[in-house]
């Protein structure tokens, strides 16, 4: 019962900061907007994908590629927490670790849920879905989400040093979100990078989000949902293990 | 009286360094009591692990009747922490690290709202309340440190230098909210420090520690009263040490570079054999011993060796320097 309410209380302590750091917010819903305005416009005066206009055909990949950077960024930084004892008076409480895990991963998922919602919402001027696809959108996003949360908080839990935040965003996050085909057609590409891209779960995501809003995936989306809820459980497994052995 | 805390051999190593060193101590219920000790004496280790965040090597304590190496949980629940670095969140306003920090205790919401409200009027923040904690002075943030290790009634709160790097009026501020606390609440409460003032005012019972080990345990006053008379500190450039030694009265000494620190008995009546002892000096103090006198007569060393915090020769200096003034 106290379990769950920590799990509570750490959730809107989150809440309560993602509603007051007014820019970290601001610029987490701008940057994929450029990137849909303005390199999807740059890119999409020449190409077409699809039979969809290039901005159309990435922004499916835009939303999990926010959706990415949010969850993981959020997850990596515990160590920062960490770094300024934050999470001291609240790790000596008398509850369970994985208490403390569940209520920031449910923090994080609500920051890129809240995140990826507005920009379906813009999504509006160039694709059209129905409001039960906007559904399903959410539960993908949410499932993306929870997953690289829970990737972010356990390699977060591993890093003493702020040099974590560098290391994480060039060997995992952007290899993670170029590998994804969230900016390309996988069945397009050189086999090399087919082949690179198929274990990179970003991909599946990306494919899902497609299938849902252009009906664009490669793969059917019962399998992209399998891997992508398979991932998440791991990560969560995984995470969670991690968290608990922080010191 | 019963015992809230006993430790029996208690032990912590980092690689090779014995941070604390089979500690055996007792404290009683209700008892302000007063871990004293100069940086690096274990007294954080020691507070951790009687909280369990860090675990002993060897040995095991007893906390309101749970061990803290076999039910780790249950010590959590009974005791309240206070720690040496500021742990509060900043962006967060002072009621609610309160809030969360009460409902991660799994304090009642009526409870929990009441109790809030009744200790930020005790610490004096309720007007800053529902400002960010990133906005308040130092002061402030060890104020409202306090009253969340109070929040869910904890049977032993533990404060981990609790004024440390607070100015003096602050300081004296702390103390008076500390004392108000341990009067409203009856709580037990064991301190930490190295400032020697702190734990004269503020503690029933000190343990003295050093490298890990107690090495005097009682009152302030029993502490002080035991090295016997008075202390005697004086400023020369040479100290005849054998004189000094062969001088009745002179219970103890301490050269140091400079001078020397001198316990003898009724200084009042002895004081002209003893200077007549020592030949020409500089400068002299006569006083009541401090725990610090307690401290160098044990180790050798002063409890805090920072130049700026008063080792003797400043305190020397500063007596020159007003007997120059009057
Ligand atoms: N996590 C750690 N890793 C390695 N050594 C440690 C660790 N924590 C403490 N020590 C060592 O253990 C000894 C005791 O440290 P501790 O922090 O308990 O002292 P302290 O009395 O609290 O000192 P201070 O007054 O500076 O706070 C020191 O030598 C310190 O270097
Ligand atoms: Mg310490």
């Amino acid at each position: 019962m106290s379990e769950l309410g920590a799990v509570v209380a750490v959730w809107r302590r989150e809440f309560i900061v993602f509603r007051r750091e007014v820019s970290r917010v601001v610029s987490s819903i701008v940057s994929p907007l450029m990137w849909l305005f303005l390199f999807g416009a740059g890119v999409g005066g020449t190409v077409e994908v699809g039979g969809e206009h290039y901005q159309a055909f990435i922004f499916p990949g835009i939303v999990i590629m926010a959706t990415l950077f949010t969850s993981m960024f959020y997850g990596v930084y515990i160590i920062w927490d960490r770094k300024i004892d934050v999470l001291k008076a609240v790790l000596v409480a008398p509850v369970s670790r994985v208490a403390i895990f569940f209520g920031k991963v449910l923090g994080g998922c609500t920051d890129a849920l809240l995140q990826a919602v507005v920009l379906l919402l813009v999504g509006l001027f160039f694709v059209s879905y129905t409001p039960l696809g906007l559904l399903a959108a959410a539960g993908i996003v949410l499932l993306t989400s929870i997953a690289f949360v829970a990737l972010g908080l356990g390699i977060g839990a591993f890093f003493e040093s702020l040099e974590g935040f560098q290391l994480i965003g060039t060997f995992v996050v952007f290899p993670l979100f170029f590998l994804s085909g969230a900016l390309y057609r996988l069945d397009q590409v050189p086999g090399w990078l087919r082949v690179l891209s198929r274990v990179d779960p970003v991909t599946y995501a990306v494919d899902a989000l497609r299938g849902v809003l252009l009906g664009l995936n490669v793969f059917p989306l019962s399998l992209d949902v399998a891997i992508l809820a398979a991932f998440a459980a791991l990560a969560v497994l995984g995470g969670s293990l991690s968290f608990g052995r922080m010191k | 009286m019963t015992a809230v805390i006993r430790t029996e051999k208690l032990t912590r190593d980092f690689g090779k360094t014995r941070a604390v060193d089979s500690l055996d101590l007792e404290v009683e219920a209700g008892e302000v009591f007063g871990l004293l000790g100069p940086n690096g004496a274990g007294k954080t280790t020691t507070v951790g692990m009687l909280t369990t965040t860090v675990r002993p090597t060897s040995g095991t304590a007893v906390v309101d009747g749970h061990s803290i190496t076999k039910e780790p949980g249950l010590v959590r629940r009974s005791v309240g922490i206070v720690f040496q670095e500021l742990s509060l969140d900043g962006m967060l306003t002072g009621r609610e690290n309160l809030e969360l920090s009460g409902q991660l205790y799994g304090v009642a919401r009526a409870e929990r709202r009441r109790r809030i409200a009744e200790l930020l009027e005790l610490v004096d923040l309720s007007a800053r309340a529902d400002s960010q904690v990133k906005t308040y002075s130092g002061g402030m943030k060890r104020r409202l440190e306090l009253a969340r290790g109070l929040l869910h009634r904890p049977r032993v709160l533990f404060m981990d230098e609790p004024t440390l790097g607070l100015d003096p009026q602050s300081r004296e501020v702390i103390w008076q909210y500390i004392a108000a606390m341990a009067e409203a609440e009856g709580t037990t409460i064991v301190l930490t420090t190295h400032y020697m003032e702190e734990a004269e005012r503020m503690c029933d019972r000190i343990a003295i520690i050093d490298r890990g080990r107690i090495i005097r345990e009682g009152t302030p006053e029993a502490l002080t009263t035991a090295l016997g008379g008075d202390v005697v500190r004086v400023r020369a450039a040479r100290i005849d040490e054998a004189a000094l030694r062969a001088l009745p009265f002179v219970s103890k000494l301490q050269l140091e570079p400079g001078g020397a620190t001198i316990a003898m008995e009724r200084a009042s009546v002895n004081l002209p054999a003893l200077l007549a002892a020592l030949g020409p000096i500089d400068a002299i103090e006569v006083r009541r011993p401090t725990l610090n006198d307690v401290f160098l007569a044990s180790t050798g060393r002063h409890i805090r060796d920072e130049a700026a915090t008063g080792t003797w020769l400043d305190d020397a200096m500063r007596l020159v320097v007003q007997g120059d003034r009057r």
